[in-house]
């Protein structure tokens, strides 16, 4: 029963994102044409990846403030490697933005599991930290378009089966991250630890190690959004991606990830970062000014919210869903 | 249960390393003192009363805010929409500026718009029982959405000459109205906060909301008037900043939400609830200030002075855990 009220809660996002898309179509015929539907999705596809680690995340009870300046920084990298060594295959700058993307993130989780500081903390003042390494990296300076190898900036727009290598990729991580959330004992231990951390600890999960995990595969995934983000925008500089972080938590808050952590789904972040994805691209089809776009995702997140703790007044979920059915 | 199986968070009131450093303010104290002398030594134009008295324009607003974010964060909750507020507030100064308000009516309008914020996210929290972290990212997009509304990539200007007093006036000498209102602001916080009954159930709720409200506080109460009081210094330093650089753009002031609870957990303030105090807050303000000073001195850029304050956070908050490890480590090999 439990395990249908999620499904529900999903389902409920589903018909949202369904009836938003319709209302739009009814007045501006065309957007649900395939060909803009698929340039909604590429246009959210690094807010899905993103959020994907956010969960992982915020389920085992932590927030990551630091992601995007991760992607920042991940991508700057790759970049940066790419202007100095133009002849290195673009797949090992990719490995070089999700290796620094990991590595940034293991600090996220060995400050959190070893020396105990709080996750918002933490992030926090990593965070600043990542951005101001970028500084240091590129003095200042972007780096552009022109400098960027043309292999470099090509492989998010390449397309294969008329949608797009970032699309694919998002595609990819979706596929990966429900695997992990759903099937796997790590998975398990995120939704353990959010909702109870101590009875954890007595069922012999470490908290720290599923924090750490937890920040290593956000780290992973901000550090893989890192390379598509500067190659398919084709610049990288301090301020790229500044203050997304936000929209990734908010999708994730949409998406119905309790920030209390131990409720929510990988599918959930998904569907809140296309509802915003939506929202965003749907504002200039229907002439409203860009400048209505803060405050309307502003509204969105506080609706979302109280309409997600209308949901949810029974706290905590079902981890074995398996043994559920058994009884 | 080891200590690596339980996360927890270093209880800087009881812990042996917090006893061992004394104190969290003797440690601030320590180190703004030194930031202060390696500044002297940096550059020879930081000792000068006019630079000094500049330099505390970098925090005396922000300090404002972190008072009143200090007693939400000590109750358990945050308020990341701060920064934001500052926009809409502006924003509403400079709308009422086209229709002729005079200074009075603007420093009504800051601090009612500021208050109005306060209400609109206390009613969210603590009416509908919602997680103050996420209602405030989401009021944080709103209210700066809706200066981008109203002022689009404009900007208002022409703000009274009485109005300048706020942000550029002089109390005495090189003794900005900014520093004279941080100081009767950090005093008026310290008085709420640790002498007055109020104070004592600012920290009951942190500590335990539960056991609170059994022991007769009224806690939706008690957070709603907390965010009530964020609000209304969101829009004093609206005030003070609209009137120091003599314009509004619904950028103003970006970032400044991460920069306040900082300053708030940088002195001292348990981010999970429960126990930090004002002259912590006040010390890491003044130390924010002397960093972002002394770099600038040396015309090091500002986001190298960024990376600093998060080191400064990190290093700073891990040093009573890494010293009572320490600690216990050589007190293991003593007896080995």
């Amino acid at each position: 029963m439990m395990a249908g009220l999620f499904k529900h809660r999903e389902a409920l996002l589903l018909v949202a994102i369904v009836l938003l898309v319709g209302a739009i179509e009814l007045r501006f015929p065309g957007f649900i044409a395939p060909r803009n539907l698929v340039s909604i999705y590429n246009d959210t596809a690094i807010l899905i990846i993103l959020a994907l680690g956010q969960a992982a995340v915020i389920l085992s009870r932590g927030i990551d403030l630091s992601i995007a300046a991760n992607l920042a920084l991940s991508g700057t990298i790759a970049a940066l490697l790419n202007v100095a060594f133009p002849d290195l295959p673009v797949i090992l700058l990719l490995a070089a933005s999700v290796a620094s993307g990991t590595l940034l993130g293991a600090i996220n989780g060995l400050l959190v599991w070893r020396l105990s500081i709080p996750p918002i903390v933490v992030t926090l003042g990593t965070m600043t930290i990542y951005r101001g390494t970028i500084f240091l990296l590129t003095d200042g300076a972007w780096v552009n378009a022109h400098e960027m190898t043309a292999a470099f900036k090509a492989v998010p727009r390449a397309t294969f089966l008329d949608l797009p290598v970032l699309s694919w990729v998002s595609l990819a991580a979706i596929a990966a991250m429900v695997v992990v959330f759903v099937y796997t004992r790590l998975g398990r231990a995120f939704y353990a630890v959010g909702g109870n951390p101590h009875a954890a600890v007595y069922t012999g999960i470490s908290v720290g190690r599923t924090h750490f995990f937890a920040y290593l595969i956000a780290g992973s995934l901000a550090g893989l959004a890192g390379y598509l983000w500067v190659a398919r925008y084709a610049v990288a500089y301090v301020d790229i991606a500044s203050g997304f972080e936000l929209d990734v938590v908010a999708a994730c808050v949409i998406g119905g990830i309790s920030i209390a952590g131990g409720a929510g789904t990988a599918i959930g972040a998904v569907l809140g970062a296309l509802f915003l994805g939506i929202i965003k691209n749907a504002l200039p089809v229907i002439n409203i000014s860009p400048f209505w776009q803060m405050a309307i995702s502003g509204a969105v997140i506080i609706i979302a919210v109280i309409v997600n703790a209308r949901g949810s007044r029974v706290k905590g979920r079902v981890i074995l869903k398996k043994a559920e059915h058994a009884l | 249960m080891s200590m690596t199986e339980t996360r927890h968070v270093p209880d800087r009131l009881h812990s042996r390393g917090h006893r061992a450093l004394r104190s969290w303010e003797s440690l601030l104290l320590v180190v703004a003192v030194a930031i202060f002398i390696a500044n002297s030594f940096a550059s020879p134009y930081f000792l000068d009363a006019w630079n000094l008295s500049d330099a505390t324009f970098n925090f005396t607003e922000k300090a404002l805010i972190a008072f009143a974010m200090a007693l939400v964060i000590i109750s358990g909750e945050i308020d990341l929409s701060v920064a934001s507020i500052i926009a809409l507030a502006s924003t509403a100064m400079g709308y009422a500026l086209q229709y002729g308000a005079g200074t009075p009516e603007l420093v009504a309008i800051g601090l009612g718009v500021g208050l109005l914020c306060g209400a609109f996210n206390g009613l969210l929290i603590t009416g509908l029982g919602l997680p103050s972290i996420v209602v405030t990212i989401g009021t944080m997009s709103l209210f700066r959405g809706l200066s981008y509304v109203v002022l689009g990539d404009k900007a208002f200007t022409g703000y009274p000459p009485g109005f300048a007093y706020f942000g550029q006036g002089y109390v005495f000498w090189v003794i900005s109205f900014e520093l004279v209102l941080f100081v009767v602001t950090a005093i008026l916080f310290g008085i709420l906060l640790h002498l007055t009954s109020f104070g004592r159930m600012v920290y009951a709720v942190g500590n335990n909301a539960t056991a609170a409200r059994f022991s007769g506080i009224r806690v939706g109460r008690v957070k709603f008037l907390l965010f009530l009081m964020t609000g209304v210094m969101s829009g004093l330093a609206a005030i003070c900043l609209t009137s120091r650089l003599g314009s509004t753009r619904p950028s103003i002031a970006f970032g400044w939400e991460l920069e306040v609870v900082t300053m708030a957990v940088l002195g001292g303030i348990n981010i999970l609830g429960g126990s930090g105090t004002i002259p912590g807050v006040v010390l890491a303000a003044i130390i924010m200030g002397l960093v972002t000073f002394g770099f600038g001195l040396m015309n090091v850029p500002g986001i190298v002075m960024s990376i600093f304050i998060g080191l400064l956070l990190i290093g700073v908050i891990a040093l009573p855990v890494l010293y009572t490890r320490l600690a216990r480590r050589m007190k293991k090999s003593e007896t080995a």
